[in-house]
C-alpha cells in the first residue's frame, strides 16, 4: 500500500530559481494492483518515486510506504520496498550471486535465508547459468535479471519501477513487464512509471497523469478515455497536458 | 551506526576494490616496488653515471705555456686529462661542452718559479657542469701536486724539515650514535615517502566508491538498501583507510628489506670493499626500531585524514574523470608540508606542532633519530585526530546531502 498525501519536492536553481519539480502529488497505490505513472520527460515522475523509495526527502508532505512514513522511518520504508529504476546499476566486478548476496545481507537476511532465496528467485528467472559470472560481462537481458533479483531479494511487499524498459530491446522489456505483472499476482503494491502509453495501456489498472508536478488526472484505463471522450489514450494525454492547443 | 551493515559494506568494497586493477597497482604494486626501484634502480644508474663521467679521459686546453715545458708535461701526463692544441673560440667551446676546461699559464712561468717568484695560473671552466667541474678538479689536483714537489725540493734544497710546512695534521670524526646519524639522514625522506603513499594509497578507492559508483549508477542502488547512510560512509571509508594503511605497510616493508638487502651486499664485497663498508654504515646506519613504531602510530590519524578529505572531495565529483580533476592538486598540497619538513634547520615548535602533515613529517624526522618529545607528540597526535574527527565528520554530512549525493 502507498499513500501519499501532498508529496512536493523544490530545488534550487541557480539560473532559475526556485523549482517545484513535485507539486503536490496524492496518489493511492493498493496491493494486488499496478499504478501508473504517465508522463512526459523531466514531469516529475523520477523524483516522485525517488522519494517514495527515501531516496529524497520530500520538502514537504509526505507518504505511507508498507504502512511506515517515508520521513520519519525511512530505514523501515526500503526495507519494504523494492526500487529499480533504468538508473539502477550492478557492481561490475561481482558476480551476480555476490551482487544478490550483498544485497541480501544489507537487508538483514541471514546468509542460509539468502542462499534459499538465490536458489529460488534463479530458478524462477532462468538465472542459473550466469549466476557466477561478472556482472560487467553481462547482456542486458542478464543485467536486467539481476537487478530485479536484486529487488526481490527480501521479498518486498512494495514494488517501486522507474522507468524499467528504457533503453532495453523488445524482448528485454516484455520480460520486464511480465515480471511486473507477476509482482502484481503474487499480491504485491506496484507503483510503475513511463513515458510510454502502449505499456500503460497493458498493464496498468490506475493509472496517473503528471506534468509538471502535477497529478492532473487519475483514474483507470477506461474512466479516463469515458471522461475525455477520446478513444485513444495518447489523444486524452495530450488532452490533459493541453500539449496541442 | 550499525557494525552488521558496516562489515558487510566494507567486506563487498574489499573484495570490489581487489578486483580493480587501478587500485591494486596504488595500493600494493606501486608501494611494493618504489624504493627497491629508487634505491637499486636509480641509485646505481647514477653511480654508474657519475663513474663514467670520472673516468673519462676529459679534453682540455692549455693557454700559453710554450716556454714552461716543465708544467706543460705534467698537465699532459695525467692519464684522466687529453691536451687539445688550442683554438680561438676555446671560451665558446667550452660552454658549448666540445671541451672540458682550458688552464691559462702565464709566460715564463717555469723560469718564474727558478726565479721564486709568484705567477697566477687560472683554471677555466663550466661552472655547475659535473664533467667540467671534474676535468677542472684534476688539473687542479695535477698543479697541487705539481706545486708540492717545488716546496719540497726547495726544502731539501735549503735542508729544512718537511713539518716546516706541516705544522700539525686535521681529520673528522662522527661521535653521534648510527641511530641519530640515520634518523637525520633518513628521517626526512622516509616520512615524506610515507606520507605521499599513504595518500596516493587512499587515492583511488576513494574515487571509485563515490564519483565512480556515481558514474556507474551503483550509488543508487546501494541508497536503496535499507541501511543507513551512516554506515554506507563507514563501510566505504574504512575500505579506503584500509587502502591507505596497506600502502604505507607495504611500502615500509619493501623499504626494510631494500636497506637489509643493501646492507648484508656491502657486508658481501668482502676485504677489499672492508672501507667502503665502513663508510656505508657511516651513511646508510640503522632506524631506531622504536622510531619505526612511532611513525607508524604518528601516521594513522594521519591516513585518517586523508582518507576522509579524499572521500568527500571525490563525492561531490559527478564522474571519476571529475573527482581526478579535484584530487590531482590536492598532492601538491600534501607534498609541499612534506617536502618542507625535510629541508635542514627546520625543528618542531608548538606552532608547527599544529600544522598537519608538516608537523609529522618533522616528528617522525626526531623518532627515528631516537628523540621523543612527549609533549609535542601529544600535541601532533591530539590535533590530527580532531582534524581527522571533523574530516570524517564532514564525509558523513556530505554524503547525507542530496544535491551532493544525486549530483548527476
Amino acid at each position: 500500500m502507498i499513500e501519499a498525501r501532498g508529496l512536493t519536492k523544490s530545488f534550487r536553481d541557480k539560473k532559475r530559481g526556485e523549482i517545484r519539480a513535485v507539486d503536490g502529488v496524492t496518489l493511492t497505490a493498493e496491493p494486488g494492483r499496478i499504478y501508473g505513472l504517465l508522463g512526459a520527460n523531466g514531469a516529475g515522475k523520477t523524483t516522485t518515486l525517488r522519494m517514495l523509495a527515501t531516496l529524497l526527502k520530500p520538502t514537504s508532505g509526505t507518504a505511507l510506504v508498507a504502512g511506515f512514513d517515508i520521513v520519519e522511518q525511512p530505514e523501515q520504508v526500503r526495507a519494504h520496498v523494492g526500487f529499480l529504476a533504468a538508473s539502477t546499476a550492478l557492481y561490475g566486478r561481482l558476480t551476480a550471486r555476490e551482487m544478490i548476496t550483498y544485497f541480501g545481507r544489507l537487508n538483514g537476511l541471514t546468509d542460509p535465508a539468502i542462499k534459499g532465496r538465490i536458489a529460488e528467485l534463479a530458478d524462477q528467472l532462468d538465472m542459473h547459468e550466469f549466476l557466477d559470472r561478472r556482472c560487467d560481462k553481462f547482456s542486458t537481458g542478464m543485467k536486467q535479471k539481476t537487478s530485479i533479483a536484486r529487488t526481490l531479494v527480501h521479498d518486498p511487499e512494495v514494488m517501486i519501477f522507474d522507468e524499467p524498459t528504457l533503453g532495453l530491446d523488445v524482448m528485454t522489456a516484455r520480460a520486464i513487464v511480465k515480471f511486473v505483472r507477476e509482482c502484481k499476482l503474487r499480491g504485491k503494491t506496484v507503483i510503475y512509471s513511463t513515458h510510454l502509453m502502449g505499456e500503460v495501456e497493458k498493464l496498468c489498472d490506475t493509472i496517473g497523469i503528471i506534468h509538471d508536478g502535477k497529478l492532473l488526472a487519475e483514474g483507470t484505463l477506461l474512466e479516463l478515455k469515458e471522461r475525455y471522450g477520446e478513444p485513444d489514450i495518447e489523444e486524452v494525454f495530450v488532452k490533459i497536458v493541453g500539449g496541442e492547443s | 551506526m550499525n557494525g552488521r551493515s558496516i562489515v558487510t559494506i566494507y567486506l563487498k568494497e574489499l573484495r570490489d576494490s581487489l578486483r580493480d586493477r587501478r587500485t591494486v597497482m596504488s595500493m600494493i604494486i606501486i608501494p611494493t616496488l618504489v624504493m627497491p626501484v629508487l634505491f637499486f634502480g636509480v641509485g646505481s644508474i647514477a653511480t654508474k653515471v657519475i663513474a663514467n663521467a670520472e673516468s673519462e679521459v676529459g679534453s682540455v686546453m692549455i693557454l700559453g705555456g710554450a716556454d714552461s715545458p716543465e708544467v706543460v708535461a705534467a698537465i699532459t701526463a695525467s692519464k684522466k686529462l687529453l691536451v687539445v692544441p688550442v683554438a680561438e673560440d676555446w671560451k665558446h667551446q667550452i660552454s658549448e661542452k666540445e671541451i672540458r676546461a682550458a688552464v691559462g699559464i702565464p709566460a715564463g712561468f717555469d723560469a718564474g718559479l727558478e726565479a721564486g717568484e709568484s705567477a697566477p695560473v687560472v683554471i677555466y671552466n663550466y661552472e655547475g657542469e659535473m664533467k667540467s667541474t671534474l676535468s677542472a678538479r684534476e688539473i687542479e689536483q695535477v698543479l697541487r701536486d705539481w706545486k708540492e714537489k717545488i716546496v719540497a725540493a726547495r726544502l731539501v734544497k735549503r735542508d729544512l724539515p718537511a713539518s716546516l710546512i706541516e705544522p700539525f695534521t686535521m681529520r673528522r670524526e662522527n661521535v653521534a650514535p648510527p641511530e641519530k646519524v640515520g634518523g637525520n639522514m633518513l628521517g626526512g625522506f622516509v616520512p615524506y615517502l610515507i606520507i605521499i603513499l599513504c595518500f596516493t594509497g587512499a587515492m583511488y578507492p576513494a574515487m571509485d566508491l563515490t564519483a565512480g559508483e556515481k558514474e556507474r549508477g551503483t550509488m543508487e542502488t546501494l541508497l536503496c538498501s535499507p541501511v543507513a547512510r551512516v554506515n554506507i560512509v563507514m563501510g566505504k571509508f574504512l575500505m579506503v583507510l584500509t587502502s591507505s594503511l596497506a600502502a604505507m605497510a607495504f611500502s615500509l616493508t619493501s623499504m626494510g628489506l631494500t636497506f637489509m638487502f643493501a646492507g648484508s651486499l656491502f657486508a658481501e664485497k668482502g676485504q677489499e670493499a672492508a672501507e667502503t663498508a665502513k663508510q656505508a654504515g657511516a651513511v646508510m646506519p640503522m632506524i631506531d626500531p622504536l622510531g619505526v613504531l612511532g611513525v607508524l602510530a604518528m601516521i594513522l590519524p594521519v591516513a585518517v585524514l586523508f582518507s576522509a578529505v579524499l572521500f568527500t572531495v571525490s563525492l561531490f565529483a559527478k564522474s571519476y574523470k571529475e573527482a581526478q580533476s579535484y584530487v590531482a592538486p590536492m598532492i601538491f598540497v600534501v607534498i609541499m608540508p612534506a617536502v618542507v619538513g625535510m629541508l635542514p634547520g627546520i625543528d618542531l615548535n608548538a606552532k608547527l606542532a599544529l600544522v598537519p602533515i608538516l608537523n609529522l613529517s618533522l616528528v617522525c624526522k626526531e623518532m627515528l633519530s631516537g628523540v621523543w618529545h612527549w609533549n609535542y607528540i601529544a600535541i601532533i597526535f591530539g590535533s590530527t585526530c580532531v582534524y581527522a574527527a571533523v574530516a570524517l565528520a564532514l564525509a558523513v554530512k556530505m554524503f547525507k546531502r542530496e544535491d551532493v549525493i544525486f549530483r548527476v
